[in-house]
């Protein structure tokens, strides 16, 4: 479902595309937020008018629970929430009300809409506006979670969520809003719940989401030049979470390392790890090892910043825990 | 309001005798704000509701056996067993939809409001909630919204005089509903919501006006629940009101009186409402038990729609 005419763009850039190219194809896609639509200049105002298009008070539950209320109703809602600790604000709604009223109504409503936030901004911006908090919306019945890690995806997966049936957390990484990338000019879905592998490899696999996808690809990279074949996973949603992918991974390989930047006790990789343990335990011929953030909040200090997030360094001296750690059979 | 009564007399006693599961919040005494209200809405028309929800979705439409037998969790209730009491949808007469969290209603039917608005035609949202909601943040949140957008939306107040557990006065040092929105400029105006012919007739102003684009209302009716918070509540937290006060204030006996005294109500006439309303609630019951409860294979399937990735 692909254009095959591609482009180098940013990331941010290709999610905004989305939502335009899915507001010019379906009139029910309203757009709105805090930064949306702010001025008679905004290219979305321009396009669909400020009916479709509209900035809203500092309101977060109203904004999300009118979203809800309008998606049941039959639109297809997109809420800029700005940054990802913002939906903690209306938490009732992102994970209580629309996610639950599918199942709740037995099956009359749908809640079609998509919450987009950026997340993980550690470039300073220390202990609230930091987090990588998606792992505690992983388990939220009835919500889907998308983590992009290209450009493509950014665009692919938007477009994906905004057709959706369901409430979808667009979660952009903001460390990767201005990094560009090959993305397909018309229309382009990627489908949820499938993983994709971004390098192939025999002895180790690794699974990475968002930012920490390049600093997987980096660890390859380097770990290839010692002769060691890493193979590189991004499962792209979280949410639902393709295991199958993980699974057949480690069959072949029979190592696992990961790589997540968020608290360990709230991680991607610590639900992957669950899966695989019960579920690939045979085929493990090491202890599996996450490279997470350590369970604290994001520091200041640049030094420090660094410190507690994973990075190309940390990943590699995984594998070669791993590697070493090897079984003889 | 009949028919409200003796359906929720009766889940009341289906609650004791273990036949409705968990935990229910009956409206006696507050039937007259749900019939007086949803009596004049279409069905095109979104209804919001939240703990306490029977009654409004009863009078909007929703068939009773299908109330009931989800009441009683079985697969032919109007959410398959799978919503129950505090969450409680009916699409097809436009009941969007009955909310657990005090508050969680409010902003939703803005977004009713606003897909009604923008569909184009006159339908509105009216979202039911006790004067305990109005202290959580997205009351304002709502209030400001609908007004600056000037969105089809009635709000109505049930106030009761109590927020769960605790008297108004314990939460707020404002006694009026209608008072904490003064400064947004909407109608609002507060009734005696058990008195039927008040709420109808306020509310219909409010109706009309919303219809119109004019923007938002606010319907402030004062009610008083006769039972607890919940079914069981053990009430210790408010006195009881005598018999006579009730007989006073009761809704229903309120509209049976002054209809006798305007001559549109028959004697006989409120003995057989009610014996209606009894015999219609038996049959629904009956008709609930016959229902299978929901079967292990629903229990995962409607996480998502369409299916489960």
């Amino acid at each position: 479902m692909t254009n095959e005419t591609t482009r180098e763009i940013p990331y941010i850039a290709a999610i905004n595309e989305a939502i335009h190219q899915e507001m010019a194809r379906d009139e029910d896609v309203v757009f709105f937020g805090q930064s949306v639509g702010n001025n008679p200049e905004d290219p979305f105002v321009k396009a669909f008018g400020d009916g479709r298009v509209r900035v809203t008070p500092i309101s977060e539950t109203a904004e999300i629970g009118m979203a809800a209320g309008a998606a049941l109703a039959g639109k297809r809602p997109v809420v800029d929430c700005t940054m990802a600790e913002f939906l903690l604000v209306a938490m009732d709604q992102v994970v209580n009300e629309a996610n639950r009223f599918h199942y709740m109504s037995g099956g009359q409503v749908k809640a079609p809409l998509v919450l987009k936030a950026g997340y993980g901004f550690t470039a300073g911006w220390a202990g609230q506006h930091t987090g990588s908090i998606y792992g505690m919306f992983m388990g939220i019945p009835g919500l889907k979670v998308a983590l992009p890690s290209t450009p493509a995806d950014a665009k692919g997966l938007m477009a994906t969520a905004i057709r959706d049936d369901n409430p979808v957390l667009f979660l952009h990484h903001y460390l990767l809003t201005l990094e560009k990338g090959p993305v397909p000019e018309g229309e382009h879905l990627v489908p949820f719940g499938q993983a994709v592998v971004r390098r192939e490899g025999a002895d180790v696999t690794l699974v990475a989401t968002g930012w920490t996808v390049g600093h997987a690809l980096g660890a390859a990279e380097q770990l290839a030049a010692e002769g060691v074949s890493a193979e590189v996973i991004d499962p792209r949603t979280i949410a639902p979470l393709d295991t199958a992918t993980v699974l057949t991974s480690v069959a072949k390989t029979g190592r696992l390392v990961l790589v997540d930047q968020a608290t360990r006790h709230s991680s991607v990789s610590a639900v992957i790890a669950a899966e695989v343990a019960e579920h690939g335990f045979s085929s493990l011929r090491a202890p599996i090892v996450q490279v997470t953030a350590l369970d604290a909040s994001i520091p200041y200090s640049k030094p420090m910043e660094d410190f507690i997030l994973p990075d190309t360094g940390k990943i590699v001296a995984a594998v070669r825990q791993v590697l070493g750690a090897g079984v003889v059979a | 309001m009949w028919r409200i009564r003796a359906m929720e007399e009766r889940v009341g006693q289906l609650k004791r005798a273990g036949e409705v599961h968990g935990l229910i919040h009956l409206s006696v005494g507050q039937e007259g704000v749900a019939a007086a209200v949803c009596g004049q809405l279409r069905d095109d028309d979104a209804v919001y509701s939240g703990h306490r929800a029977h009654g409004h979705t009863l009078a909007k439409g929703a068939p009773l056996p299908a109330l009931l037998a989800e009441l009683m969790g079985r697969v032919g209730g109007l959410c398959k067993g799978l919503g129950g009491s505090m969450h409680l949808v009916d699409v097809e007469h436009g009941m969007l939809g009955a909310t657990g969290v005090v508050g969680g209603n409010i902003p939703m039917a803005l977004g009713s409001a606003l897909a009604a608005r923008m569909r184009g035609g006159d339908a509105v949202a009216v979202v039911f909630f006790g004067d305990g909601a109005v202290q959580a943040g997205q009351f304002n949140e709502s209030i400001n919204i609908a007004t600056l957008w000037k969105l089809p939306v009635v709000f109505v107040c049930e106030n009761n005089g109590f927020a769960e557990f605790s008297p108004r006065s314990a939460h707020t040092n404002v006694e009026r509903v209608s008072d904490v929105v003064a400064p947004y400029d909407l109608p609002r105006e507060t009734v005696d919501g058990n008195e039927f012919a008040a709420v109808r007739s306020v509310f219909g102003r409010m109706l009309a006006g919303v219809r119109a684009g004019e923007g938002p209302a606010l319907l402030e009716c004062l009610t008083h629940r006769l039972r607890g918070h919940y079914e069981g509540d053990p009430d210790r937290y408010r006195e009881a009101v005598s018999k006579a006060e009730w007989q006073e204030k009761d809704p229903i006996l309120r509209l049976q009186r002054q209809g006798a005294a305007d001559g549109w109500l028959a004697d006989g006439d409120p003995a057989e409402f009610e014996a209606a309303a009894r015999t219609e609630v038996d049959e629904a019951v009956e008709a609930a038990r016959r229902s299978p409860f929901p079967d292990e294979a629903l229990a995962a399937s409607l996480v998502r729609a369409g299916g489960k990735s």
